[in-house]
């Protein structure tokens, strides 16, 4: 059975002299009960899907269905090819890639959960912005991607990673935590710097409710991708320089489970509370949802 | 604790936006499809609490009638469903309700066939695409489809449920899980079985010959293959 709280994943990586990644593929093929290969073959399929929904809606402007949201991945590729941004080609292309995949599933694309709908641009717009900067092989962002997947499944057990019990927190929170983990080990960093990444992550994030406007997945959730996607490449960093977190992996995410259940249900997701029921946002509602 | 596959974390594949409100509704329909049996050639959808009222923009109404046709969550043709449905004449109702104490993501089917009959089958979306069906024609059930599933329906007499799992043991398919709903004694019932491993076609016309049978049907769970 999968390790149920982070440290002892690290130790069960550090005894064995394994990545997180490898320790995921190898509990993965005792889980399904299927080769290591087809798992491997799984999570290809699972990447080809995500770097579509990257680069679409980045090459042309995308509507949701409600026309709530849309084009602003576009935009940012345009602005980002002109060279003049302040933060850089390389945060900008990820902030499109991460717009893209919320504008995509907004539009009912094909995307993937990751951990959530919600929250699908976090994930792919990071392992794939660092793997062009770090000339990773396609295998070497399947790997990223079982790191992630790893540091989730330890969310999961210990927390949620649904808006409706943990607010965004949980949704877009969980996302960049997982991003960050595997960026980490893609740049060469340990599985206990992995888990310091994620928690310095949710910290950052603790707390963020689950408001969507008009109850539909668009406002504020497509620019929450942003920010996680930031967050997650911008902790790598941090965590590489050589920084760690004051408080351990496993404190953090039970703090993170001990808020989201103080949460009223008015932030957990039912569109009663924070952004959606301001009264711009209450405009675009009665608009979306006029016969 | 709960275990949890990778594929569960970064997955599933699937057409947006949620996926409670688009991918579950998607395999609910395909489900209740499955369930109806039959060409169907009409459709309407009772829809429930957040279903209700936000089944526009999610898509909802668009990931229903995909499944309907058989589409997978992940199928991208789901957003031209309509069109579609349309094409092959099925005619769809949606109609916002209350079904009472249930979660908020259900939608009741009422399904009509080209041979007239009608199956009404009630499932709930219950969060990151997965699902359980609540009733079939007015019997209580709970099944996820999560495993393959046999829905049987029967006399419900003695020794009907041990010529069943005869033939499941001459094709060495464990069962998982199983439950028997009935309205009264010697009345027919219903029995919801998960399987550990597919239940064939094959297996299902054997059991079908079962000469206390009144129908039988095989829902395997939706696996996410090649696209």
């Amino acid at each position: 059975m999968f390790a149920s709280r982070g440290e002892e994943l690290i130790k069960i990586c550090n005894d064995n002299h394994i990545p997180i990644w490898e320790y995921a593929i190898r509990e993965e093929v005792l889980l399904s009960e299927v080769s290591r290969q087809d798992v491997i073959e799984n999570m290809r399929r699972t990447l080809h899907v995500m770097v579509d929904a990257s680069i679409y809606a980045q090459e042309q402007p995308v509507r949701s269905i409600s026309g709530l949201i849309g084009g602003d991945a576009y935009k940012i590729k345009l602005y980002a090819d002109k060279g003049k941004t302040l933060t850089g080609g390389f945060l900008n292309r990820a902030m499109a890639r991460a717009l893209s995949s919320s504008e995509v599933n907004a539009a009912m694309g094909r995307i993937v959960a990751c951990p959530t709908a919600g929250s699908c641009g976090i994930l792919p717009a990071v392992i794939l912005s660092a793997g062009e900067k770090l000339n990773n092989s396609e295998d070497e962002l399947i790997n990223a991607l079982f790191t992630a997947a790893g540091v989730g499944v330890i969310i999961a057990k210990n927390a949620t990673l649904s808006g409706a019990e943990g607010g965004c927190q949980a949704e877009c929170g969980s996302a960049a935590a997982m991003a960050s983990a595997a960026v980490v080990e893609m740049m060469g960093g340990t599985p206990e710097q992995a888990f310091t990444a994620a928690a310095i992550v949710i910290k950052n994030i603790l707390g963020l409710v689950c408001d969507p406007v008009a109850g539909l997945v668009e406002v504020p959730c497509a620019k929450r991708n942003v920010a996680g996607t930031v967050s997650a490449l911008t902790t790598a960093d941090l965590v590489m320089s050589g920084v760690f977190s004051k408080i351990p992996f496993d404190e953090v995410i039970e703090a993170m489970n001990r808020v989201g259940r103080q949460m009223p249900v008015s932030l957990r997701e039912t569109a009663q509370g924070g952004i959606a029921i301001t009264p711009t946002a209450l405009i675009f509602k009665k608009e979306i949802f006029k016969d | 604790m709960q275990d949890y596959s990778v594929f569960d974390i970064v997955g599933p594949i699937m057409i947006g936006p949620s996926s409670s409100h688009t991918a579950g509704a998607a395999r609910l329909a395909k489900v209740a499809a499955t369930i109806a049996d039959g060409k169907i050639i009409k459709a309407e959808f009772l829809l429930h609490g957040s279903f209700a009222e936000t089944y526009k923009g999610h898509g909802t109404d668009k990931a229903l009638v995909a499944g309907i046709l058989a589409m997978e969550p992940w199928d991208e043709r789901l957003k031209d469903s309509f069109k579609l449905a349309k094409g092959e004449g099925i005619e769809i109702i949606f109609t916002p309700t209350d079904l009472g104490e249930v979660h908020p993501n259900t939608v009741k089917f009422i399904l009509t066939k080209e041979d007239g009959s009608v199956s009404n089958i009630t499932g709930s979306s219950i969060g990151g695409g997965n699902i359980l069906i609540i009733d079939i024609d007015g019997q209580e059930v709970a099944f996820t489809g999560k495993y393959p599933t046999l829905l049987a329906q029967y006399r419900d007499l003695p020794g009907v449920i041990s010529k069943l799992s005869s033939v499941l043991y001459e094709e060495n398919i464990n069962i998982a899980n199983m439950r028997v709903y009935r309205n009264g004694k010697g009345k027919t019932a219903t029995m919801a079985l998960e399987a550990d491993s597919i239940i064939t076609e094959v297996v299902a016309e054997k059991i079908r010959n079962i000469k206390e049978m009144n129908s039988v049907q095989s829902i395997n769970p939706i696996v996410e293959g090649v696209f």
